[in-house]
């Protein structure tokens, strides 16, 4: 999923001594295989799982690791383990998380049972280096997100953000990380960026995989940027591991008046934040999904009366395996004119 | 004296309006497009020549599915999409307009306005269910021509119920319908009203529909279907004699706002317009490139997800 393949690769190789194999970036080959054995109706993030697995199947992995999440996600594993099994390939899945609760003695014992040598200060030591890697990586890519669409120099960000990435691959303790993260930070403030101040702003939320994932969602982000659009996504892997919970909860309080009760996996949070877009003068909400994600399904009449009540634009998006890339354009392309005309 | 030049290529029909400084229609044409962009537009082109002697182009505007190719094809000075096409065009006739109501060929989109303001639009998904498309293949299928299938269908006097979600449902419940014998009226009547119903219900959900209230687009020549808009919506659906022909308008009036003062050629007859289309090899994403050729020169490509597909 982007570029988080870097830390979990990191992490991996640090605690385990046999080799990690890096599977290709999801390309239209992956998603054909995942659809190849997939349900129909199941949602997208399945697809692509599937067919990554099978991406490192046929490289010669013999263990994945997958977990599971608040929604249909949380079956997946077990779902995906039989289907790869039924076509053959012979592995052992790791499921970090079972029945939607992370199991730390279970997570130890699977970990000691097929390396018996581990050690376990030296894994927590590297898992806090990945944490941390991690935060510094969304807070870096936050600030990408709010100035990106300005660039002077084409791709300035992304080659300083290749560089940045490399580095961090070589980190053998937190400080110089934190020490590697500042030195990009400022680098990146460095760029050349031409950002008038009353810039269009569009917030970016709805169901997490799809929304990290730029070739799930047609590189919506790219595509926004090319607008000149400063945007703001606040999902990331980092909300997603400690701030989750919280946010929820802050959501149910301060968003009483849309909704009672939680929903799950990342519903409630995207009221909240559709809320947070509205009181903050953004321009527009895009909201995105995989087709048959019932969480977000639920959650758009609230959000259109979000919207409505705060009079800011939004417009949804189900992407699915064979989603027309022209009609995405052509109602991308109209959501910005509509955003500028408003403007004026 | 200076006109403006706006085309509007659409799935089914290709449409081309004229329009002087204040923004009056000095003449246009509405002809198929029959699968084949170039060639209707280059025939466009000849129809809407007849009455501009004497006329210099100073802009030119493309919006529709293939706006992109015809944009290249006649060197336009502004490429935009239907929706804020189909808006300006409104706008321009009607200023206090506050929804758009437009179904064409393979599209429907509903466009609400506030004050000469787009506020809010939707456009149908993935499925072609309500356009003009179904509705012409359902008219061959009951063998009428489609001109008649409005006037017949308001001889009706009780329109059959005609599944309205999704076309293939609304084709078996169609065919069902006709083998009981129900008269062929009734069965037009009813197929209108799906088209209506399956508007309001897809494109249109959750939208407030304010009057006044245009309804453009190729089917708003079809007077059941204005019919039932009026009763459904009960209040008063106002079809301008051109609604055919908004799109077009609207980026001709935007040509004009972009002019640059140059003057574009309309002699296109004898270019030679070639795409080819091979797969890029690069990657397993095997993004699928087109290659735009105007007189056997590489004039554009597009199609790539990254910068480094192979040119050749």
């Amino acid at each position: 999923m982007a570029n988080y393949y870097i830390p979990a690769h990191y992490l991996l190789e640090k605690i385990f001594d046999f080799e990690i194999i890096n599977v290709p970036l999801i390309t239209s080959k992956t998603i054909e295989l995942g659809n190849k054995h997939s349900p129909e109706f199941v949602c997208t993030p399945f697809k692509y799982t599937l067919g990554t697995m099978i991406e490192a199947l046929d490289m010669g992995a013999n263990v994945l690791i997958q977990f599971g999440g608040g929604c249909r996600y949380g079956y997946y594993s077990e779902l995906q383990e039989q289907i790869l099994k039924d076509l053959g390939y012979k592995f052992e899945l790791l499921n970090l998380i079972t029945a939607g609760k992370a199991n730390v003695k279970q997570i130890y014992k699977t970990i000691k049972r097929i390396n018996k040598k581990i050690n376990i200060i030296k894994c927590l030591y590297y898992l806090f280096i990945t944490v941390k890697m991690v935060k510094y990586m969304d807070k870096i890519d936050d600030y990408i997100r709010q100035n990106i669409g300005f660039e002077v120099e084409k791709n300035s960000f992304n080659k300083l953000l290749e560089k940045m990435l490399e580095q961090f691959k070589t980190v053998n303790n937190p400080i110089k990380l934190y020490i590697l993260y500042k030195k990009y930070l400022k680098k990146f403030k460095k760029l050349k960026i031409n950002k008038p101040k009353n810039c269009l702003k569009v917030g970016v939320i709805g169901e997490l995989y799809t929304l990290m994932e730029p070739f799930s969602n047609y590189y919506l982000e790219k595509e926004l940027a090319s607008f000149n659009i400063e945007i703001k996504r606040f999902t990331n892997v980092n909300y997603l591991l400690f701030k989750h919970k919280a946010t929820i909860n802050k959501a149910l309080k301060k968003s009483k008046k849309y909704m009672k009760y939680k929903m799950c996996a990342d519903a409630s949070s995207n009221v909240y934040w559709a809320k947070y877009l509205g009181t903050n003068k953004y321009d527009g909400i895009i909201h995105i999904k995989s087709s048959f994600c019932t969480p977000e399904i639920g959650v758009m009449p609230i959000l259109d009366k979000v919207a409505k009540d705060y009079n800011i634009p939004i417009i949804y998006f189900s992407f699915d395996a064979n989603t027309s890339e022209v009609g995405i354009k052509t109602r991308l392309e109209a959501f910005y004119d509509m955003i500028e005309m408003r403007r004026k | 004296m200076n006109c403006y030049l706006g085309v509007d290529i659409g799935s089914i029909s290709t449409k081309g309006v004229v329009i002087d400084e204040n923004n009056n229609i000095i003449t246009s044409s509405y002809i198929w497009t029959e699968g084949n962009p170039v060639n209707a537009v280059k025939n466009l082109i000849e129809n809407l020549k007849e009455k501009l002697n004497g006329y210099a182009v100073k802009g030119i505007g493309t919006t529709g599915s293939a706006r992109k190719l015809i944009g290249l094809l006649l060197n336009a000075n502004i490429v935009k999409n239907e929706i804020m096409a189909h808006a300006i065009g409104t706008l321009s006739l009607y200023p206090d307009a506050k929804t758009i109501l437009e179904i064409g060929g393979q599209d429907s989109k509903i466009i609400l306005l506030n004050n000469g303001i787009i506020t809010d639009y939707a456009m149908n998904t993935l499925c072609a269910a309500g356009t003009g498309s179904f509705l012409s293949s359902q008219a061959k299928r009951l063998n009428i021509p489609i001109e008649e299938f409005g006037p017949l269908s308001l001889k009706s006097t009780n329109p059959v119920k005609i599944a309205a979600r999704c076309t293939v449902f609304a084709e078996s419940d169609l065919i069902h319908k006709a083998q009981l014998g129900y008269k062929k009226e009734d069965i037009v009547a009813g197929l209108c009203k799906s088209i209506v119903l399956n508007y309001l219900n897809n494109v249109g959900k959750g939208k407030q529909i304010k009057s006044p209230v245009i309804f453009q687009g190729g089917v708003s020549k079809n007077v059941g279907v204005l019919k039932y808009f009026k009763e459904v919506l009960n209040t008063d659906v106002i079809v301008d004699p051109n609604s055919h022909l908004m799109g077009a308008l609207g980026i001709a009036i935007l040509a004009k706002k972009n002019s640059d003062g140059k003057i574009y050629s309309l002699d296109i007859q004898n270019i030679k317009f070639l795409t080819k289309a091979n797969e890029c090899k690069g990657c397993s994403n095997n993004c699928e490139i087109l290659r735009i050729y105007k007189d056997n020169k590489l004039i554009d490509s597009w199609g790539n997800r990254c910068d480094k597909y192979i040119k050749n």
